[in-house]
């Protein structure tokens, strides 16, 4: 037998009776549940990530009479790259301090440069691209490379879509200043951008580190 | 193939048109002829008639670019219905060829046209009858079953809308535009790849399902979102209605398990495109792969589409049995543990491709441990029964026809989830018998109880007994009809997909199949007859209380169809049948005190970027590369264009809502 | 898989009664029949021991869940009934929700057929493996496990079956034959598209995958003509992917591989790579000679002179790849050459394939120029029956 449910007494009126409604509406923050759904994105990301990291687990020792790791990868060039994501993450971060002290000028500053680091990773990148095709190393040419060019270019590709992002935020804390919109959504690309270099972490280790001790 | 004027194949054309060329249209085939003049007539009367009553102004305005989750909810079933005739269509087909070619007859069905039925029937009834049918309930249900103004984010919820029905004019397209796939549902390579498959059909696939994906997929996030964050004070985890409990796990898959089939088919695009080696024979690639990752995909899509209809069965089952639902913990639990299992089980889908027997076993068990979850369901469902009063209205009936054939196709699950047994079962008719009997028995028939349920929500009338019951009776003699035959020939080894066949000891029951898919047909036209006779009798089936069933839950408290606001004041919970514990202790509705309510504005940038998708991927499946180019940088534009716009919200004033509520008051007041 | 015994004995039952009647009746004797359950359900009556035993289990595992099945049937319609509004029944209570007793029991009941049916599913999967060597020819008679094997090399072809008998050093298309109660082992690949060996008389399915190798242990117990078929769909042609499979005592068998020993033609690989184009409706072939090693090359997509095997490739990548040098080097890689499976596109440019395959179905005369001779004798092979002839 259910008795009757008790009730919280946070929702009780002052004479003890239940309340079935608020007199006020309550005070919903625009855009609360923003970060929560923009994280949500970020995970479904991630599995996308997941399964090319899979992907490349099952096919990358298929070289099919091809080169392997050890014959493309440039570690010195690769570990380049890797410094310029990370700094591209420390200038983020400065960028946010900068927000939370409502400094426009230093906060475009900042970001302006995690732009430019993020230009140096993918000319870097696209460098490399260039003269493994020139090699004749081809996504084509087997399970392996088409694994790896796959699973570097998509986070290559977010790289992009990151500067983009970042090119549009930029013009709009330019034109609205830091308002609650514009921080909500730097905290977004903040994420985001974070989120892309743990990715590369995973990438460095995986496919370059251990494509080495293959 | 008529050769082709040699206009077409010079370099101009082939640079504006790709490989699309005046062979792609289908003048051969006179089915396909037929249907598109149907078609074409029909889409222009009902165009002529918008534009006699100058109605475009107000479907633009009212729901183009709506971000009212009621209205995206309607336009979501209304998507549902309309591809389930396309759906329906595919498989009458498909009986009638199967009954049809014995004895050296190779039925009316060549088998290039045979072979795009079934992969579209299956397509099409998944990701474009089940998903949006689901997706509309779960948009007009859940953010009123949680006392919420809309979902989280309004926008993303019309844009999604967009999108899935964007994927599904891409696949109807391909109906009078060259092809769809020849590969089956789920398009395994190497038959699915260019070198067996060159040409548009798998594009089509890849392209409708990647489009129509997306809209799913943010409308996951969406609806996760409004449940963690938007529900009425009070309202715990453990005090959500049932169907948005359910409502929550279906989303949290849906988020966790549509980023695969993404990646998978953007590998396989890639495989198809660019010439790599993810999936072909040779040059390394490993086809199996693909089998792996699209039933890791796949088998949470079965849970996706069953999760909620197992709410709307719990919120029916108690509505109609005045009374408590039995074992809400217990349901609750149990659709948590459904939710991850789910993830554990998809091998099951190949235990013919040779993996040891270890494995094999492992997910041959781990299938059957989710029938125990499933079973208590079906206990809570039965001792919630228990003890009431049982009100027998459609949606009851629908309740109870489900739990008698479920229960038949979750023993036949079971059955093939015994590996040796699904050596000799998989892939025959008995499969296809036990899906159907699941979907059918579970989906679509909590689908048919859901909208006679819901309806009088959404359009302050109830729908007509009459017609309903004449479509439930043909509905569930028409299944057994349809598909008992089907088992029968599973037993005798007959696998699926077949186009003809030389022993003529099956045709009787092929013969038996193809009769009860029409008795379902005249379930269907009794259906759609139900709309409209409802419709037309709409004053005499009102319902002015927005409570005509006796309910418990937070939707039944507002009124039908429930203003644009939903509620005028937010809703405190006390209890998870919030409704009916309102009405227990005597709840008065306020007469006064209303206030302004925040609510978010409409915005046309959803459809457009939808539009600008559907070129992006008729570029892209034809080789038309300037049109895939030029709409991918329109997408673009328009999503940051989107992003310039920060004024998204207004305030309906105070009148408007005092006025509102006023005739609502007046109405109650009829009553008596 | 037809059903010999029903209609003459339908035909029997009702031979005193008009014809008319009588061609309605037998037409629908099945009908009448059902419950006795069929005999033309080759799942549930097969004719090999593996089979019987899959049948088996599904009898057993359907008992065991029909325990709780039809309880709760039962009860759903009790409950519909004795609690519906018109009966007033005198124990509502509209707050009854709870019962830790139920609940245990809910849970309880479904938990213990689960124990009860997983325990068999991991018994059975183990013993029924089809890896794993049969270990008794029927229920009664035991064999070791290391006895000698028929050995069948199964090659699945748009769309037609491919078997070789390697020890008897002959191959037939589209016509399998074993002698009774001798265990056998199939070695099963495929040439192009992923398709699934079933012979459902004898034993479950597995797939034929190309590029890759399953294997299925399985005997025969009764003599006769049951059928086999691709149950993976495949393109075009797949409905007609069917062939035979003999069961013979073994004089029948001798005389059998006596017969395709007196075709006289060999299945080289040239041969093959006509063969391996796609046709339909493709008569019985029988080959009194094959090339060595041709399931290996089959198997390494290596028939093609030219072409370098997969076990080759496969060596070459465990040992870290052939080197910067090799990006540039595809000779002989290349397997997948551009041919539509549905048959709809002809030639469709080849994009990437160095074999160029015709696309769609060739005529059958230009298929197997030497097909005539190494038909099956006896087979009706009038010019035009022998293959497919377009769509």
């Amino acid at each position: 037998m259910a008795s009757a449910p008790t009730i919280d007494p946070a929702f009780l009126d002052k004479d003890g009776n239940p309340l079935f409604h608020l007199e006020h509406e309550p005070h919903h923050p625009e855009g609360s549940s923003t970060m929560l759904g923009f994280w949500m994105y970020l995970m479904s990301d991630c599995l996308i990530f997941a399964c090319l990291f899979a992907t490349y687990a099952v096919l990358g020792g298929n070289y099919a009479a091809g080169p392997g790791p050890k014959d493309l990868f440039d570690l010195p060039l690769v570990a380049l790259n890797t410094a310029m994501l990370l700094f591209s993450s420390i200038t983020y971060g400065f960028a946010m301090l900068a927000m939370e002290k409502n400094k426009i000028a230093a906060t475009q500053g900042w970001l302006a440069i995690t732009g430019l680091f993020g230009l140096a990773f993918l000319a870097i990148e696209m460098y490399e691209f260039a003269h493994l095709i020139h090699e004749g190393a081809t996504p084509m040419r087997s399970g392996f490379l088409s694994a790896f060019f796959t699973l570097v270019g998509t986070h290559g590709l977010h790289v992009t879509f990151g500067i983009i992002w970042l090119v549009t935020l930029m013009i709009q804390v330019a034109k609205k200043g830091l308002i609650p919109a514009n921080q909500r959504r730097l905290m977004c690309l903040s994420m985001f951008w974070h989120f892309l270099d743990v990715i590369w972490i995973g990438v460095f280790t995986f496919v370059y580190l251990m494509g080495m001790l293959r | 193939m008529s050769p082709h004027p040699a206009s077409e194949n010079s370099g101009i054309w082939k640079m504006i048109f790709g490989r699309l060329d005046w062979s792609a249209i289908p003048l051969h085939e006179p089915i396909l002829i037929g249907t598109f003049a149907m078609v074409a007539i029909g889409g222009i009367a009902v165009l002529g008639l918008v534009t006699k009553y100058r109605l475009w102004g107000m479907l633009w305005n009212d729901w183009f670019t709506t971000v009212d989750h009621k209205r995206i909810g309607i336009m979501y079933m209304i998507l549902g219905l309309i591809m389930f005739l396309r759906g329906f269509a595919d498989a009458i087909m498909m009986r009638l060829q199967q009954a049809m070619a014995f004895n050296g007859s190779e039925g009316y069905l060549n088998a290039h046209h045979y072979d795009q039925i079934f992969t579209a029937h299956g397509v099409i009834m998944i990701f474009f009858v089940a998903m949006p049918m689901i997706t509309g309930i779960m948009n007009y249900i859940v953010p009123l079953q949680i006392g919420a103004r809309d979902v989280s984010f309004p926008f993303l919820n019309n844009f999604s809308f967009w999108m899935t029905t964007a994927g599904a004019v891409i696949v109807m397209m391909s109906l009078f535009v060259g092809e769809f796939a020849r590969t089956g549902w789920l398009a395994y390579p190497p038959l699915s790849g260019i070198a067996y498959s060159p040409g548009v059909g798998v594009d089509y696939y890849i392209w409708g399902l990647q489009i129509a994906g997306i809209g799913t997929l943010l409308s996951g996030v969406n609806l996760i979102a409004t449940i963690v964050k938007m529900r009425a004070p009070g309202m715990n985890m453990m005090k959500l209605p049932v169907f948005t409990w359910t409502s929550l796990c279906a989303n949290v898959l849906i988020v966790a398990a549509f980023p695969v089939l993404t990646a998978v088919l953007a590998l396989l695009s890639l495989d198809r495109y660019v010439g790599t080696a993810f999936f072909t024979n040779d040059m390394g690639g490993n086809p199996m792969m693909y089998v792996n990752l699209i039933w890791i995909w796949g088998h949470p899509e079965v849970y996706i589409l069953i999760l909620p209809l197992f709410g709307v069965f719990s919120e029916v089952t108690s509505t109609f049995s005045s009374k408590r639902l039995f074992g809400y913990s217990s349901m609750v639990y149990a659709t948590v543990v459904i939710a991850i299992l789910s993830y554990l089980v998809w091998l099951h889908h190949f235990f013919t491709m040779g993996s040891g027997a270890s494995v094999n076993s492992f997910f041959g068990i781990t299938t059957m441990v989710i029938s125990i979850p499933t079973g208590a369901k079906l206990f809570n469902w039965l001792f919630t029964m228990y003890r009431g009063r049982i009100r027998f209205e459609l949606p009851m009936m629908w309740t109870v026809a489900f739990m008698l054939t479920f229960t038949v196709g979750g023993m036949t699950g079971v059955l093939l989830a015994v590996p040796p047994a699904d050596f000799v079962l998989h892939n025959s008719l008995f499969l296809i018998a036990h899906f159907h009997n699941v979907i059918i028995g579970g989906v679509l028939f909590g689908l048919f109880a859901a909208i006679n349920y819901w309806w009088p929500k959404a359009f302050g009338y109830k729908l007509d007994t009459v017609w309903g019951k004449r479509s439930f009776w043909l509905w569930v003699v028409g299944f057994w009809f349809a598909f008992m035959p089907l088992y029968i020939l599973g037993l005798m080894g007959v696998t699926r997909r077949m186009r003809v066949f030389d022993d003529p000891s099956l045709q009787i029951w092929f013969q038996i199949a193809a009769f009860g898919s029409l008795m379902i047909a005249a379930g269907i036209a009794c259906m759609f007859v139900q709309f409209g006779v409802s419709i037309k009798n709409r004053d005499k089936l009102r319902d002015t209380t927005g409570d005509p069933w006796d309910g418990r839950t937070l939707e039944w408290a507002t009124s039908s169809p429930p203003p644009d606001y939903n509620f005028a004041f937010t809703p405190v919970i006390h209890d998870n049948d919030a409704w009916a514990d309102m009405k227990k202790r005597g709840y008065q509705r306020p007469l006064s005190g209303y206030e302004a309510i925040h609510m978010p504005s409409n915005t046309g940038t959803g459809i457009i970027i939808a539009g600008l998708s559907i070129a992006f991927s008729v570029g892209m499946i034809w080789y038309m590369w300037w049109l895939a180019g030029l709409s991918f940088v329109g997408i673009l534009a328009v999503a940051i264009g989107h992003t310039f716009n920060y004024k998204r919200d207004f305030y309906i004033p105070k009148d408007v809502v005092e006025r509102t509520e006023g005739e609502r008051t007046a109405l109650l007041a009829t009553q008596g | 898989m037809s059903c010999h015994g029903l209609p003459d004995y339908a035909s029997g039952m009702t031979a005193r009664l008009p014809a008319k009647t009588r061609a309605i009746l037998r037409r629908f004797a099945p009908l009448l029949l059902l419950p006795l359950g069929g005999c033309d359900w080759v799942v549930m009556s097969p004719a090999g021991d593996v089979a019987m035993q899959q049948r088996d289990l599904i009898v057993i595992s359907t008992v065991l869940m029909l325990l709780i099945i039809i309880p709760v049937m039962a009860m759903t319609v009790w409950f519909a009934w004795r609690y519906r509004e018109k009966a007033k029944a005198e124990d509502y209570d509209p707050d009854w929700d709870h019962s830790t007793s139920l609940e245990l029991l809910i849970w309880s009941a479904p938990l213990l057929i689960i124990i009860a049916l997983g325990a068999i599913t991991w018994t059975s999967t183990h013993l029924l493996d089809p890896y794993r060597p049969i270990e008794r020819v029927d229920h009664a008679r035991k064999i070791e496990p290391a006895a000698k094997r028929l050995q069948v090399e199964v090659v699945a072809m748009d769309w037609k079956w491919l078997f070789i008998y390697p020890e008897l050093g002959i191959a037939t298309v589209n016509e399998l034959a074993a002698p009774v109660d001798q265990p056998i082992e199939f070695k099963i690949t495929s040439s192009t598209i992923m398709n699934s060996f079933f012979v459902p008389a004898i034993a479950g399915q597995i797939y034929a995958m190309p590029g890759m190798q399953t294997v299925l242990h399985a005997v025969a117990n009764k003599p006769g003509n049951y059928e086999g078929f691709s149950a993976n769909y495949s393109g075009a042609g797949f409905s007609n992917m069917r062939f035979r499979f003999h069961a013979m005592d073994k004089g029948g068998f001798d005389q059998w591989v006596a017969k395709v020993k007196a075709s006289g033609a060999t299945l080289d690989s040239a041969t093959y790579m006509k063969l391996e184009k796609p046709s339909e409706k493709v008569p019985p072939m029988y080959f009194s000679g094959v090339q060595a090693k041709l399931f290996h090359d089959a198997l390494n997509m290596c028939v093609q002179p030219g072409k370098r095997c997969m076990d080759d490739v496969m060596m070459t990548d465990m040992h870290g790849g052939a080197g910067k040098e090799s990006a540039h080097d595809v000779q002989g890689l290349r397997h997948d050459g551009t041919i539509d499976v549905g048959g709809f596109h002809p030639a469709a440019p080849g994009k990437k394939g160095e074999i160029a395959q015709p696309a769609g179905m060739t005529p059958a005369a230009d298929r197997t120029p030497a097909a005539q001779g190494k038909q099956a004798p006896g087979q009706q092979d009038h010019d035009g029956h022998a293959g497919h002839k377009g769509m």
